[in-house]
């Protein structure tokens, strides 16, 4: 039996799960990005999702992060249906407990390393400032970016941007982080330091990691892995 | 808000040439905007103190509003009389005395009686015509400024020389004559009388300082054959905003026609707020114009800022942030502008009241009147920051309703 049956039986609530997500882009020629998918996480998993280039990875990532909306379908952050909740519910729920990874960073270019941590901090507002400051300099220190507190994005080489971006989707504590192609766009040594951070906040923080990945390699080093081709689900499999 | 205050700031202190252009915009349109209005209402202040002055508040005249009715037409409804000829009745108050004590009861301000009549002025083979005014001094200098306008002589030497003249200074000057010499007028009866000029005023209002003398109540109805006789009674106020009130009370008590300073010159009001609706539409142009740089420059942010605004979004910030971001990135440069441009306006208020120049139409200035109000300073910024407020507004509606998806897919 996986460990997730297991939950199951056990009357065990996932903290994330995907109902029959079906996402349609609208055209001339609807274009179906993702169909019918159904799976369930739960916590401090290490969850892989691979597939070709337009299998829907990404856009299923999207959806699981509230940051579209399924065409049918619903996601259930720890058994709340989001499908009803409006704009501002979704952001809300994004704060508190999604964090995202990008490809690219996705880092404020205007905003320090440290700023760039703590504005997620005091848009929640639920640390005291002080705190505040403490946390995001501990969040950067266990990256290895305490030397760069103060710089700018562009200051940083590619692996400690998206360690700064680790970082940043960590700072309000998170119970999922999101991660689309994380590594995509670094060195080997870079995405072995990145890959490192993720996999260390799984084990230690008992967070779960979704990540959207193409590097096989890495995707066969993470515990489960849901292989999507044509916007299906092709297979869900456990290391 | 403080977090978004800050994101705008920083928004808009990384884009310093646009912002300093656009802040110029609005500092220009506020600047003016106060220069302008402290112009005009100081020019008008200005005029209307010198009117005020001039005129009394209350001027009760010897007619009637409206035409007397015939004593006929009180007994013959459905009939119309033509051709009848009314009554050459004596001008003139009737009773000045009881009425001057019946306004003296209940008027908060003091009561002067006059008699005005054409006169021609001859002086060494000289003549002018005149508008001739005979006052009882004392109380007319309660109700008129003439005392401060007195050039050579004192007005109160009228109430101790009983054939005393005060005249306009550019009528003295025209005639050659001066305080000491005697000069004749003549009414409009033939009758003529000699008087001696015991001073002169100037009020810089050239009509009246080239055809209007006084000379003492007594004198002038001898000189009218009008004894006894009053043609007008001129109330200065306590408190000038009651005149309309007191005249309409004292034309009810008298049946004489009360003119109040403000009726007296109606036209004139409405010239002035014609005046002003065409200068604040002026300067609302010039803000709003200044309103585009800001457009300008907050949907060149929200464009450049695309990333930014899919970041944000994803780390939970909500549509409502997101547009007061740039609502407030509008606003911190319409603040910049008002503060910049409150003190360019009271910089240029200040050397617009500076300038020393001499203008002799109808009324002299030596300086150009400035009124200095802090509600000028007030509108004009409150008018920039609405159109601050609705320049970031409608990109910062668009930049709201960015998908953050489409932006992410794009940039990757």
């Amino acid at each position: 039996m996986s460990s997730l049956a297991a939950q199951k039986t056990a009357g065990f609530s996932a903290l994330l799960e995907a109902r029959n997500l079906t996402r349609i882009l609208p055209a001339v020629v609807p274009v179906t990005l993702v169909e019918d998918i159904s799976f369930e996480v739960g916590e401090a998993e290490f969850v892989a999702i691979t597939g070709p280039s337009g299998s829907g990875k990404s856009s299923l990532l999207y959806l699981l992060g509230l940051l579209d909306r399924p065409t049918r379908g619903d996601v259930l952050i720890r058994g709340t249906k989001t499908d009803e909740l409006s704009s501002a519910e979704l952001s809300q729920v994004r704060l508190e407990q999604i964090g995202f990874v990008f490809q690219f960073h996705f880092l404020l270019p205007e905003f320090s390393v440290l700023d760039n941590v703590m504005i997620p901090m005091q848009k929640l507002g639920k640390l005291p400032q002080r705190d505040q400051l403490d946390h995001a300099k501990t969040l950067l220190a266990d990256l290895g970016l305490e030397e760069f507190l103060h710089r700018l994005p562009a200051q940083l080489s590619g692996g400690q941007r998206q360690r700064v971006a680790v970082a940043r989707a960590l700072a309000n504590t998170p119970d999922l982080i999101l991660a689309d192609e994380p590594t995509g766009s670094l060195d080997s040594s870079a995405t072995e330091q990145v890959f490192e951070s993720l996999q260390k906040i799984v084990e230690t923080q008992n967070t779960t990691v979704v990540a959207v990945t193409h590097d096989l390699d890495i995707a066969s080093r993470m515990e489960r892995r849901i292989h999507l081709v044509d916007g299906r689900i092709d297979y869900d499999r456990h290391r | 808000m403080m977090l978004l205050l800050r994101i705008a700031a920083t928004h808009v202190r990384n884009r310093l040439r646009q912002t300093i252009v656009s802040t110029l915009g609005v500092a220009l349109g506020v600047g003016f905007s106060v220069a302008m209005a402290s112009l005009m209402e100081g020019s008008q202040r200005d005029f209307m103190e010198t009117l005020i002055e001039a005129i009394p508040h209350v001027q009760i005249l010897d007619e009637q509003r409206s035409p007397a009715v015939q004593p006929a037409s009180k007994v013959y409804d459905a009939i119309e009389f033509h051709g009848l000829r009314p009554r050459e009745d004596l001008r003139g108050i009737r009773n000045p005395i009881e009425a001057l004590a019946s306004l003296r009861d209940w008027v908060n301000g003091n009561l002067a009686q006059r008699l005005s009549g054409q006169a021609v002025l001859r002086y060494s083979g000289q003549d002018i015509g005149m508008t001739l005014i005979g006052v009882i001094p004392r109380r007319e200098l309660k109700v008129s400024k003439i005392s401060d306008d007195m050039r050579k002589g004192t007005f109160e030497d009228l109430d101790t020389i009983s054939n005393g003249l005060v005249l306009g200074d550019k009528a003295a000057e025209r005639l050659g004559a001066g305080p000491g010499d005697t000069v004749t007028l003549t009414s409009a009866n033939g009758i003529a009388k000699r008087f001696k000029i015991v001073g002169t005023f100037h009020t810089g209002v050239t009509a009246n300082d080239e055809s209007v003398a006084y000379a003492p109540l007594k004198a002038v109805q001898i000189l009218l054959e009008k004894p006894d006789i009053i043609n007008s009674i001129s109330i200065r106020l306590a408190n000038i905003s009651e005149a309309n009130v007191v005249a309409a009370r004292a034309e009810r008590q008298l049946g004489y026609k009360a003119i109040s300073w403000e009726e007296a010159n109606e036209g004139l009001m409405e010239a002035f707020l014609v005046r002003n609706i065409i200068m604040y539409t002026a300067v609302g142009a010039i803000l709003v114009v200044a309103g585009f740089g800001i457009f300008n420059i907050v949907s060149t942010i929200v464009h450049e800022k695309a990333k930014d605004i899919a970041i944000l979004k994803s780390l939970g910030f909500p549509e409502a942030d997101i547009q007061q971001i740039f609502v407030l990135e509008g606003l911190v440069i319409g603040v910049m502008g008002a503060i910049a441009g409150s003190m360019l306006g009271f910089g240029l208020s200040s050397y617009l009241s500076s300038i020393e120049f001499e203008l002799t139409t109808n009324v002299e200035m030596t300086r150009l009147p400035i009124y200095f109000s802090a509600l000028h300073y007030v509108a004009a910024s409150l008018l920039a920051l609405f159109s601050s407020g609705i320049a970031g507004f409608i990109p910062a509606r668009k930049a709201a309703r960015l998908n953050p998806v489409d932006i992410i897919r794009g940039a990757t």
